[in-house]
């Protein structure tokens, strides 16, 4: 892994002329009784990037997100976002980010504009339904406004969750698994939308996913994440090329199942 | 699927997260939301005035009959029914406290909102003024009920019976808060103690009978429970005309402690369910 990453220092977590990372975290460690679940990771993001927490089951990608939201207290370390420390000062940063997942869902018998409007109002949105009716056609779920959100297919629910993620224009947008249970193309049609609102807000997002596809479309970086510790932390390009492979797949199967690229038959090196 | 642009016309225009008055819009943000929850479903409405109005029409008609009896204390003019209605004030407001609390977690939405600008403050409070929103739903026709059915009017009470409205509020959002912090951290497992915890408190503070029928080791916790000087007071006023404000102050007071003993038990569960992990655990 990017040794730098391990080593922050106290200067590592602003960009320049006092302006703060959007994210920073130092030798974080998350302990369940005698699970380490995240185990002294430390590292940061730049403004406008787009990194992924990858890793399989139990690795720590979710409890990272959690914490980076503050819906975790850590054991040990620190998180901050846009310099604030989020296990005591989260609430001088909310504003400025966001956050979609599959497995946190909007109440199902409001409708989706009952929802969108409520969200609008818990972040200070002063032009609620200007931008209500803005997202909403931008993410071409103006027709589901009416609808009770309960009523709403899995790729439906995406769009109107990611919706109210981007009511607030987020600085830093974090996901969790953003496309699960998405059939291919609208799946795709997530992952470009958020791209080009990547791109053009010049947002950060942080994501978590199981989906290699996903991640070597959507990240600049990729952290790789094992049993709680950060093992790999570069680009998927690099990392596809240092381990010799041809997919993020491939390493990752290479990594989580503690093999190089030499100890793998020729018939599955392909 | 086309992919137009998200950010190339409206910004939103963001307003100060911190102040009082951006409390007040998020709070009134949430109620906003419990307000659309009870519009969608009559049944919901419907449930809010059911219970306590078949409680009143038991309650009264046996009343009703204590009446025709020789028994003097039964003939005294509604005070079954006033316990009741009393009652009915303290346990509905509980219950409008604990399950829309409740609710967010069935919905998969705590997420969503303790990850918002919301703060654990803002939240208790619109879960408050919900609860006295809903109660009124409830209870407002019930009482006009009870003076079509049995002749008996609530605001005979006069202004005793603001002062009694507000102990028996105050004491519901206590036990509210704090079965609000046990599921939160224990799940919805624990979500039994929502409906049961009012119950509790149903023969120590004297709802039916006098503090003295209890067992003398038995009454100082009777009169630690603001409800019993509710209670105490609703009975002098029927029974006797009178009534000593002395008690009201003495129940404020005991609901002053126990509002920061539940405010602070909540905030100690939030707390560790933070440190447990359990919040990326709730919901059904």
């Amino acid at each position: 892994m990017n040794e730098t990453a391990r080593n922050l220092s106290k200067d590592s977590v602003e960009v320049g002329a006092n302006v703060p990372l959007p994210v920073a975290v130092r030798d974080l460690t998350k302990r369940y009784g005698t699970v380490m679940a995240v185990n002294h990771i430390s590292f940061t993001v730049e403004p406008g990037a787009t990194v992924a927490l990858l890793g399989g089951n139990g690795a720590g990608k979710t409890t990272t997100i959690a914490m980076l939201l503050g819906l975790i207290k850590p054991t040990a370390g620190e998180v901050r976002v846009f310099g604030a420390d989020m296990a005591r000062d989260r609430y001088s940063v909310a504003q400025r980010m966001n956050f979609q997942s599959p497995y946190v869902d909007l109440p199902a018998r409001l409708t989706v504009k009952q929802n969108l409007t409520v969200y609008a109002e818990l972040y200070g949105i002063a032009n609620a339904g200007e931008r209500i009716g803005y997202v909403a056609e931008h993410l071409q779920i103006e027709d589901l406004l009416g609808r009770q959100t309960g009523k709403l297919s899995a790729g439906q629910k995406t769009r109107v969750g990611l919706a109210k993620a981007l009511l607030n224009a987020p600085e830093l947008l974090l996901l969790d698994e953003p496309t699960a249970s998405l059939d291919p193309d609208t799946a795709d049609w997530v992952r470009r939308k958020l791209k080009s609102y990547a791109r053009e807000r010049k947002a950060t997002l942080l994501l978590a996913s199981h989906n290699m596809a996903e991640v070597e479309r959507l990240a600049d970086r990729v952290i790789l994440l094992q049993a709680g510790r950060i093992i790999e932390d570069e680009t998927p390009q690099a990392l596809i090329e240092a381990h010799g492979r041809q997919t993020l797949e491939d390493v990752f199967l290479d990594v989580v199942r503690g093999r190089n690229a030499q100890a793998v038959p020729e018939s599955l090196a392909s | 699927m086309s992919v137009p642009s998200v950010i190339d016309a409206t910004e939103p225009v963001l307003l100060p997260p911190r102040g009082a008055r951006a409390s007040l819009r998020r709070i009134a943000g949430l109620v906003r939301r419990y307000m659309y929850l009870l519009r969608s479903s009559g049944v919901r409405i419907v449930e809010l005035i059911y219970w306590p109005f078949l409680q009143m029409l038991s309650w009264g008609f046996l009343q009703k009959y204590l009446a025709s009896t020789e028994n003097p204390y039964a003939q005294a003019a509604g005070v079954l029914i006033g316990s009741v209605l009393l009652w009915d004030i303290l346990f509905r407001s509980k219950i409008g406290f604990s399950t829309t609390f409740i609710e967010e977690m069935w919905s998969r939405n705590l997420g969503n909102l303790l990850i918002s600008p919301l703060r654990p403050f803002e939240l208790v409070a619109a879960l408050s003024v919900w609860s006295i929103i809903r109660l009124s739903v409830g209870m407002v026709p019930v009482s006009i009920a009870a003076f079509l059915f049995f002749g008996f009017n609530l605001l005979d009470l006069g202004l005793a019976l603001a002062a009694f409205f507000f102990v028996l509020v105050l004491t519901s959002w206590s036990l509210g808060l704090i079965a609000a912090g046990v599921i939160l951290r224990y799940g919805l497992g624990a979500e039994e103690l929502a409906w049961s915890l009012a119950f509790l408190l149903l023969p120590l503070c004297c709802v039916y009978y006098p503090v003295s029928i209890l067992p003398d080791w038995l009454q100082p916790v009777a009169l630690a429970l603001p409800p019993t000087h509710v209670f105490e007071g609703m009975r002098s006023i029927l029974l006797h005309g009178t009534f000593d404000p002395a008690d009201l102050w003495w129940a404020l007071g005991l609901n002053a402690i126990y509002l920061v003993a539940g405010y602070a038990t909540f905030s100690w569960f939030l707390s560790s369910a933070r440190e447990n992990g359990t919040l990326l655990q709730l919901g059904e």
